[in-house]
């Protein structure tokens, strides 16, 4: 049977979620205009005042957000509530420039660990059950999101952050955990562990809720089988508040965003023009409940698409599915969105390893992709058969990841060109 | 002993073949045998090397793919039908050769055909059983570990 934690909103009609958007959008757009001169020039810029947005049909007006912006306003631009009214930060690991700090009231933390509540109870969790959670605690938003939903909604909570693998599996073991929070790619580790000291029937986990990592459905598949657990997807921006922006049910198709909490829309990456619904775009935020760090349409850069359906779940709420990519890392090569995300994937999942190229270029008045995949002792063989055998396999991989064809080279390992260390993913020739 | 022969990856690039026997010649690693098999796009290097250990010690530091395995090496005398007779015992008994190549003017005047059969030591068997001339590492000037130690 379906589990809910506030089942009220989360299967509340769409009149019902509509009102809530239009009212809190209102009052949320006038708490910013108060609050944040910096985003206050920016509406000024484009000639938009609070009146202006009457409901939320009357989004599209404001201006946009974007890392920049966060990036700009470092450290206390875009705080909206005095820091007396503050109680945490959460901050991002930026790999460039200056790292991204959100703050948090009391109200903000509450208003977060309801929406980790909502996705531990779609994944079935409820106050009998042992949740352990293996996300990092600390600046990263995993490990206190998570530690938050499981409180409220009243497991036993572990609040084991990540690494230590043996004492991780000592306390599954002991404690009986039965739901596991961390990301995709320590499941997996974890589960080869179990594997490996022979720790099955020792385990008594039934879902976990893995998060902050891109993975693919075949991953999925694997730890489900491995574990003998249903996994669940989590989506979330520190920016926003972090996991629990988005979860999956029990149907495991799409996220249900927490629209009572943030307002989703897609855009032409290129235009900023709203998209309608079902269409491929970057996903856009608005946080209309937040109230140390509101965010107005902000641009997450994450691929993706929203749909409205009768969810088997009985939630109402719209839903994303899987990030397909970076708006900033898209490609289009004969008018088909490629991420070289995509093709990574692929690659891993057929034992390739994630030093690859992309070429992409234009003979003929036609793209052309081309994908440089390095050579591996286990791909090798001795007859030319068997390797152009694996080399079809992975063409068609790629075809069916990508809906287009792509030419794979097979190189060396050391041949993919290289800048400062790191590898040069896409070489695009037709902008050359 | 067996005949060891080592199967590297190449890649389709100008020079990468000379790469590697520049390494090999520069480490004092001679080829008593080599063969190519290509596409358009890669390849595979076949080589029999004076020194196997070290060839593969070589190639793995310098971050090669490749792999090693037993060939059988058939000395088969430069005349008419030399090497149909050869054939035609494998194939009596079904013995698939995936591939083969020969290494002519020997100082000895011997010609040798390298074959890769699936069970190289069965197929041994089978060829010494009907007098063929099954060739030694020495033979084609390959020194084995246990020399080595000796010199
Ligand atoms: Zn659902």
């Amino acid at each position: 049977m379906e589990r809910y934690y506030q089942k009220e909103i989360e299967c509340a009609s769409r009149d019902q979620i509509r009102a809530w958007q239009d009212e809190r959008l209102v009052r949320q757009v006038r708490h910013v205009w108060d609050n944040v001169p910096y985003y206050r020039a920016k509406m000024e810029a484009t000639h938009v005042a609070p009146d202006d947005i009457r409901s939320r049909d009357d989004l599209y007006k404001l201006p946009f957000l974007s890392k920049a912006d966060l990036r700009e306003a470092y450290p206390f631009g875009l705080l909206a509530e005095p820091l007396e009214k503050c109680v945490r930060i959460h901050s991002t690991s930026g790999t460039t420039g200056k790292r991204v700090v959100a703050f948090y009231t009391k109200e903000d933390i509450d208003l977060w660990d309801d929406c980790c509540a909502r996705a531990l109870a779609a994944a079935g969790a409820g106050p009998e059950d042992v949740c352990q959670v293996a996300y990092g605690y600390g600046l990263f938003t995993g490990g206190f999101g998570l530690n938050g939903g499981s409180q409220k909604l009243g497991c036993l909570t572990l609040p084991m952050s990540s690494g230590n693998t043996d004492r991780q599996l000592q306390f599954m073991e002991d404690l009986g955990s039965t739901i596991l929070c961390c990301t995709p790619s320590y499941a997996a580790y974890l589960a080869e562990s179990i594997h490996e000291r022979g720790l099955q029937d020792k385990i008594h986990l039934k879902a976990g809720i893995f998060g902050a990592e891109a993975w693919s459905e075949q991953m999925r598949q694997d730890i489900q089988k491995s574990l003998g657990i249903k996994a669940y997807d989590i989506y979330g921006l520190t920016e926003l508040s972090g996991p629990g922006v988005a979860y999956e049910c029990s149907a495991q198709a799409g996220m249900h965003i927490n629209e009572d909490h943030f307002i989703a829309e897609i855009i032409d990456p290129d235009t900023g023009e709203v998209l309608p619904e079902g269409t491929q775009g970057e996903l856009v935020f608005t946080s209309i409940t937040k109230q140390a760090f509101p965010l107005l349409r902000y641009r997450t850069r994450d691929i993706c698409i929203l749909r409205h359906e009768n969810c088997p779940c009985g939630r109402t709420h719209i839903k994303m599915c899987k990030p397909m990519g970076r708006s900033d890392d898209m490609l289009i090569v004969k008018g088909v969105n490629v991420f070289p995300s995509q093709i990574e994937t692929v690659l891993l999942e057929q034992g390739y390893t994630s030093n690859y190229q992309i070429v992409v270029d234009r003979v003929n008045n036609s793209d052309t992709l081309d994908v440089l995949v390095e050579m591996t002792p286990e791909h090798f063989s001795d007859s030319l058969a068997e390797i152009t055998q694996r080399e079809k396999s992975l063409v068609a991989a790629l075809k069916a990841m990508l809906g287009i064809f792509a030419q794979v080279h097979l190189v060396s390992p050391k041949s993919i060109a290289r800048s400062e260390g790191k590898a040069i993913r896409v070489i695009d020739k037709r902008k050359i | 002993m067996a005949i060891h022969q080592i199967s590297v990856f190449l890649e389709n690039r100008a020079g990468q073949l000379a790469e590697i026997t520049a390494l090999l010649a520069g480490n004092g690693i001679d080829l008593r045998a080599i063969n190519i098999a290509e596409t358009s796009d890669y390849g595979v290097l076949r080589l029999i090397a004076s020194h196997e250990p070290e060839a593969c010690r070589v190639l793995r530091e310098n971050g090669f793919i490749f792999s090693s395995g037993e060939v059988v090496a058939v000395g088969v005398p430069d005349e008419p039908g030399g090497l149909n007779r050869l054939l035609q015992i494998l194939a009596e008994k079904q013995i698939d050769v995936q591939y083969m190549y020969s290494i002519f003017g020997q100082p000895n005047g011997m010609a040798y055909m390298i074959l890769r059969v699936a069970a190289p030591a069965e197929a041994s068997a089978l060829l010494r059983a009907n007098d063929m001339h099954l060739a030694g590492a020495a033979e084609l000037g390959i020194v084995s570990s246990d020399q080595e130690r000796q010199e």
